[in-house]
């Protein structure tokens, strides 16, 4: 007996179980968090002075991190899509580090560039630039670590559109930059639509790289994730309830990118 | 407009031909699978870097592998049509024809030149739909449509027509012989179907791993063919002529005869006063002593030329056409031929019915 509408070949029925204790795994933390919300607060507790400016430094860096992953990313994705070589292979490796990478490691690696001391800090600093502890480099910070999310999802979105449109325009007669800008980039609409989203929710959630790069200066590099972890200690109910508004934001942003990934993009368009 | 010219090598591919196509001529290119005819059309439009290429248009070098030339495909004027019609799918119809138009226009220019290119191909009331919105057949008109709006100096087309059902290929045909002989632009024609080769080209030439094995008039490579892949396409009865009613042809009539007529079903939107073709296979050829009454609308009578055993059958050999085209051929079987007691030398009627012949536009270009 097999479930109608399920025809061909079944799952061995034990591996439900594993896959049902998945589920409640993910899903039982979120429940116990929501629990624990003092709702009546909830509104307060969110919208204090130190929270607000959590919030929105939170917003404007992964805002800025997600455009700058745009702007390098969406070029070395459509250089590791379209190119087969030795280059594109010890390239790729490379590129995905950050995302194995524990941030902490990342964030340490960044102060050796950019800090004071560091490779090109060094020559900042004598410029009177500083990076390190500075909302810059809390955009920086989330940049690396959430270019290889853009970087992949583009990636294998130009693998699967292929080049043959760009083919065709190049004989009809656009030149390279015709077809990057009127082929090639709305043609990848949806996979920079997923990636930069995937992009944002990770900048979002950014903790280890900043704390360790970018420090935890209220209003200057204090993010949200980093607030909670505060709060944590000498307020712990307004810790829970801004993490619940993490979870309603990356919420958003997970069931945003799967609504666009189900409608296509064909019909819209 | 101009001569196309290509002489490519490609190692890896096994390919080396070369060819040339005069301006205002249709060429088309048969051959087996994996023979190199793609391959071709990559070089000539700079999409593939041979290993020893000379692409010319008239007088300008678009490759010299010797002189280190290659123009890039965008400044090459060389369209392509290809099998997937390949619109774009997040530009209209009329958007994707006025891309191509933009090259050299303003935008008002390019939208009338687009909204002129779709209006040739009978696609003017498509203009606002989606790539997604359209039939095969329709999606291949609007990328003819706009291949011819970028103004190419040679159009290379890699089987336009070889994606779509019999009925839109019968649709689509018409339209693609208007556009290829509607100035002197040189078109390279790609193509398994020998309707496209009757109907829209004027020389073919038969590529076999990766060489040229013959080119020529298609009437004379369809008649005598002397390549193996010419032989197994051909083989068929070709009747040049006129329409002079629908679905009657006049053959060319020869020094002191007259034209026969020959009834058929036209494949093709047809006109009176056009060059038309018959064809028909040998084995719908029936032979008789007498000339038959009653339903075959076709019968001619013909002096046998020679008879060779093919297989199970006997192949027929006629005369001469009267116009010097190549006789035609009846396969009928070894019975028959003893019970008739044919002979070579001998005269005797050929019948073919009216559902069997179809009429083609074009007359095969002696």
């Amino acid at each position: 007996m097999r479930p109608i509408g399920a025809p061909g070949v079944g799952l061995p029925r034990w591996v439900y179980l594993p896959a049902a204790l998945a589920t409640v795994f993910v899903a039982l933390p979120l429940v116990a968090i929501a629990i624990k919300v003092d709702w009546s607060r909830f509104g307060s507790l969110i919208t204090s002075p130190a929270s607000r400016a959590a919030l929105l430094l939170s917003l404007r860096t992964a805002t800025a991190s997600t455009l700058l992953c745009l702007i390098l990313g969406v070029p070395l994705a459509l250089v590791l899509a379209r190119h087969r070589g030795a280059l594109a292979r010890v390239l790729r490796p490379l590129i995905l580090l950050p995302l194995v990478l524990p941030p902490v490691v990342g964030g340490i690696a960044l102060l050796y560039v950019y800090g004071r001391l560091g490779l090109l800090g060094h020559y900042l600093d004598a410029a009177g630039i500083r990076i390190a502890f500075t909302t810059t480099a809390v955009v920086l910070a989330q940049t690396f670590v959430s270019l290889p999310f853009l970087v992949i999802a583009l990636e294998g979105a130009a693998r699967t559109a292929g080049s043959d449109y760009d083919m065709v325009a190049a004989t009809l007669g656009a030149p390279p930059a015709t077809v990057w800008w009127r082929i090639t980039l709305p043609l990848l609409a949806p996979g920079l639509v997923s990636g930069a989203v995937l992009a944002f929710a990770r900048a979002l959630g950014e903790f280890g790289a900043t704390l360790t790069f970018a420090g935890s200066r209220e209003g200057v590099t204090r993010t949200l994730p980093l607030e909670i972890y505060l709060q944590r200690e000498g307020d712990p109910e307004a810790a829970v309830a801004l993490s619940v508004l993490l979870i309603a934001v990356a919420a958003v942003v997970v069931v945003g990118l799967g609504a666009r990934r189900i409608a296509g993009w064909n019909a819209g368009g | 407009m101009a001569d196309l010219e290509v002489s490519a090598t490609v190692a890896s591919r096994g390919l080396d031909v070369q060819l040339r196509v005069a301006a205002g001529e249709v060429l088309a290119v048969l051959g087996p699978n994996g023979a190199g005819k793609s391959t071709t059309v990559a070089v000539i439009a700079g999409l593939l870097q041979a290993d020893a290429a000379v692409v010319r248009v008239g007088e300008r070098t678009l490759t010299d592998t010797d002189h280190g030339v290659c123009v890039p495909t965008h400044d090459r004027r060389i369209g392509v049509l290809l099998q997937d019609p390949l619109l774009f799918p997040h530009l209209s119809v009329i958007g994707n024809v006025e891309f191509a138009a933009r090259r050299h226009a303003d935008r008002s220019a390019a939208r009338q030149r687009a909204q002129r290119w779709l209006a040739e191909v009978g696609a003017q009331n498509l203009a606002d739909r989606k790539p997604a919105e359209l039939s095969g057949g329709q999606a291949q008109r609007v990328a003819l449509a706009r291949a011819m709006a970028a103004e190419p100096d040679v159009l290379l087309c890699d089987e336009p027509l070889a994606g779509l059902d019999v009925a839109a290929a019968a649709a689509t045909r018409p339209v693609l012989r208007r556009v290829l002989t509607a100035d002197s632009r040189a078109a390279l024609l790609i193509t398994h179907d020998l309707i496209d080769v009757l109907t829209l080209a004027d020389r073919v030439l038969i590529m076999e791993d990766g060489k040229v094995a013959e080119v020529g008039p298609v009437a004379q490579v369809l008649a005598a063919p002397r390549s193996a892949f010419g032989a197994r396409i051909a083989g068929v009865n070709l009747v040049r002529g006129v329409l002079v009613e629908p679905g009657v042809l006049r053959a060319e009539p020869g020094p002191g005869l007259p034209g026969v007529l020959w009834h058929g079903n036209p494949a093709d939107h047809l006109t009176p006063g056009q060059d038309v073709s018959a064809v028909f296979s040998p084995a719908a050829v029936a032979v008789f002593r007498d000339q038959p009454h009653g339903s075959p609308r076709n019968s001619v009578l013909i002096r046998i030329t020679g008879l060779e055993v093919n297989g199970a059958v006997v192949r027929i050999r006629a005369e001469e056409q009267p116009d010097g085209a190549p006789g035609l051929a009846a396969d009928v079987t070894p019975d028959a031929v003893a019970e008739l007691g044919l002979r070579a030398g001998e005269q005797v009627w050929f019948t073919v019915k009216t559902q069997a012949v179809g009429l083609h536009a074009g007359s095969g270009h002696a």
